[in-house]
């Protein structure tokens, strides 16, 4: 928490002016008191944390942190582990998700989620987007073959693949494999892109083209980005988080945590010290 | 002696192991074909089996050992990746489904003319079908069916966790991702499973004695109805087959030519497998690039 705007004796710098801004940005989730277990292991501790709307939150910290664990339970993919539980709430569109009678199927389509692996289907490019689509009901060959072009476009990958759709999508690098998970994703149109170390197996050029990818998409989506990269975080996002041993130490503007961290504990991670 | 040798003399071992295994495939193909494809003649694929005198053939115990695997399979293969899909996808780890998993192994090692005595009392007797294809199809089916639910558990296992993730993360449920990411992706494996138990079908004579019969009544091809009594797509009818055939002839045969039909059917009976194992797995590779859109 941050009380300096308030205090009369400061002169509003730059940086507080940029935070009033910043404050004044609609929350498109809001997680309150969020506790994530592993059988008895708590991976989260009651974690609380707003996330902005069309921006992007870089989740940081050392490996074991929770940041997975939390970003994973926005769009609950945590319920694919037995043991796992949670408690607290994710309130997004007036709506705690962590419920139990909420549609999961739909939320998930609404709140994307790419992985830190690429993973796409053994199909071929063309199938890997309408995949999704036609499970929703869409057969019409135009219509798909229109959405096939603008999620490859909005993912920067129509120009390599547009005389190749119907290849196996194996046959593509693994740079091209993510943005392709990436605009599979997009097809369904969602609100929140969760990107899970997206670029974290993947070589430097195409490690690029993804973080100038979440430039472009921030535009249209909310987007929250866990990853291991610290000059990642601070080149592509607006807030960050620093996790360590399933706390939140530190919910800043990136540029505050990255020059001027109110905690010790962040300043060390992020100036390597540990982690 | 160092571990160089010691090395050596391991990859000898199991270089030799395997030469040995060839060799055995490769004898007994030999001795099988070699003793019976003389045998084979148009005529002896083509006309029925004799009772007394020489020169009968193997049509309808030919028929009968498709026919069968055919219902068979019908029967297992549903079943099978069913509980297979179960047992990788919904059964949650614990006791209950130890339980079932043990039930299961027993079932597949249950010997077959246990299975066939059970067949007898509950598809013969209890039913009061009599010996019929059904009757062999389904105890046929109690064996397979273990076989064909750990296969596809494994194949639906061994699917990545990612492709699976990929699929639920877009919004799509449990089941349209079985059916459209798990099932495609393990079909090869699933495949193999049921090529066993095919081979395992054709192979049987213990369990399909007390079940199908010893006998076939005359049949008439050109009859499809398969409610009449001599069609041979009736599955309400006793149906020989190869396998039981040969072991019927060799044990209590009355023909003179015991030798050369036993002979005969055990070569048609080898290279039936063959055909039908190259077959099927061409098929499989042929779907399986077209569900993976790969090369």
């Amino acid at each position: 928490m941050n009380y300096t705007a308030d205090r009369p004796t400061e002169t509003e710098t730059e940086e507080t002016i940029l935070k009033k801004a910043a404050s004044h940005k609609e929350i498109v989730l809001d997680v309150k008191d969020l506790s994530i277990f592993y059988g008895s292991k708590e991976a989260v501790k009651r974690a609380n944390m707003g996330i902005e709307k069309n921006a992007v939150t870089a989740l940081i910290g050392p490996s074991g942190c929770g940041k997975s664990t939390f970003i994973r339970s926005i769009n609950r993919m945590n319920d694919l582990i037995p043991s796992s539980r949670a408690e607290g709430e994710i309130i997004y569109d007036g709506l705690n998700i962590l419920r139990k009678d909420i549609n999961v199927v739909a939320l998930r389509a609404e709140i994307g989620m790419v992985f830190q692996k690429p993973n796409p289907f053994p199909k071929s490019i063309y199938n890997n987007i309408t995949h999704a689509l036609k499970y929703n009901g869409q057969k019409d060959k135009q219509a798909l073959d229109q959405i096939v072009e603008e999620s490859l476009r909005k993912a920067a990958l129509w120009d390599e693949v547009k005389d190749r759709l119907h290849q196996s999508a194996l046959s593509l690098s693994g740079g091209q494999q993510q943005r392709l998970c990436i605009a599979r994703t997009l097809a369904m149109e969602p609100q929140i892109l969760l990107l899970d170390e997206p670029a974290s197996a993947l070589d430097p050029v195409s490690n690029a083209k993804i973080e100038e990818l979440i430039l472009q998409l921030k535009e249209d989506y909310s987007i929250v980005i866990v990853t291991h990269n610290m000059s990642q975080a601070s080149r592509v996002s607006d807030k960050t988080a620093f996790f360590f041993n399933g706390d939140i130490v530190e919910y800043d503007d990136t540029k505050k945590i990255f020059t001027n961290p109110s905690e010790t504990k962040t300043e060390e991670y992020i100036s390597g010290r540990f982690g | 002696m160092n571990s160089r040798i010691t090395d050596r003399i391991a990859t000898g071992i199991f270089y030799t192991i395997a030469a040995i295994m060839v060799a055995l495939l490769l004898y007994l193909f030999y001795f099988i074909l070699s003793n019976g494809v003389p045998q084979i003649s148009w005529d002896f694929l083509t006309s029925p089996s004799s009772a007394y005198q020489a020169g009968g053939g193997i049509r309808d115990q030919l028929f009968n050992s498709f026919y069968i695997l055919f219902i068979t399979m019908i029967i297992t293969v549903p079943l099978g990746v069913c509980g297979g899909v179960y047992m990788a996808e919904y059964a949650k780890p614990g006791k209950i489904t130890n339980f079932i998993r043990t039930c299961i192994e027993m079932l597949a090692s249950l010997p077959s003319i246990v299975v066939g005595l059970f067949g007898l009392l509950i598809f013969v007797n209890i039913t009061g079908w009599g010996y019929t294809i059904i009757g062999g199809a389904l105890a046929l089916t109690i064996f397979n069916i273990p076989v064909m639910v750990r296969v596809t558990e494994d194949a639906i296992n061994s699917v990545p966790k990612e492709l699976k993730e990929a699929s639920l993360a877009l919004g799509i449920t449990r089941w349209h991702t079985i059916k459209t990411v798990l099932l495609p992706y393990a079909f090869p494996g699933i495949l193999t499973g049921a090529i066993l138990a095919s081979g395992r079908v054709f192979g049987e004579a213990a369990a399909l004695l007390y079940t199908a019969g010893l006998s076939t009544p005359t049949l008439d091809y050109g009859n499809w109805n398969p409610l009449a009594e001599n069609s041979p797509l009736n599955i309400f009818r006793p149906a020989e087959t190869l396998a039981v055939h040969i072991w019927a002839v060799n044990t209590q045969g009355l023909i003179p030519d015991i030798r050369e039909v036993a002979n005969g059917a055990a070569a048609v009976l080898v290279i039936a497998v063959l055909v039908f194992n190259i077959l099927a797995r061409w098929l499989g590779s042929v779907i399986h690039k077209k569900l993976t859109a790969s090369k």
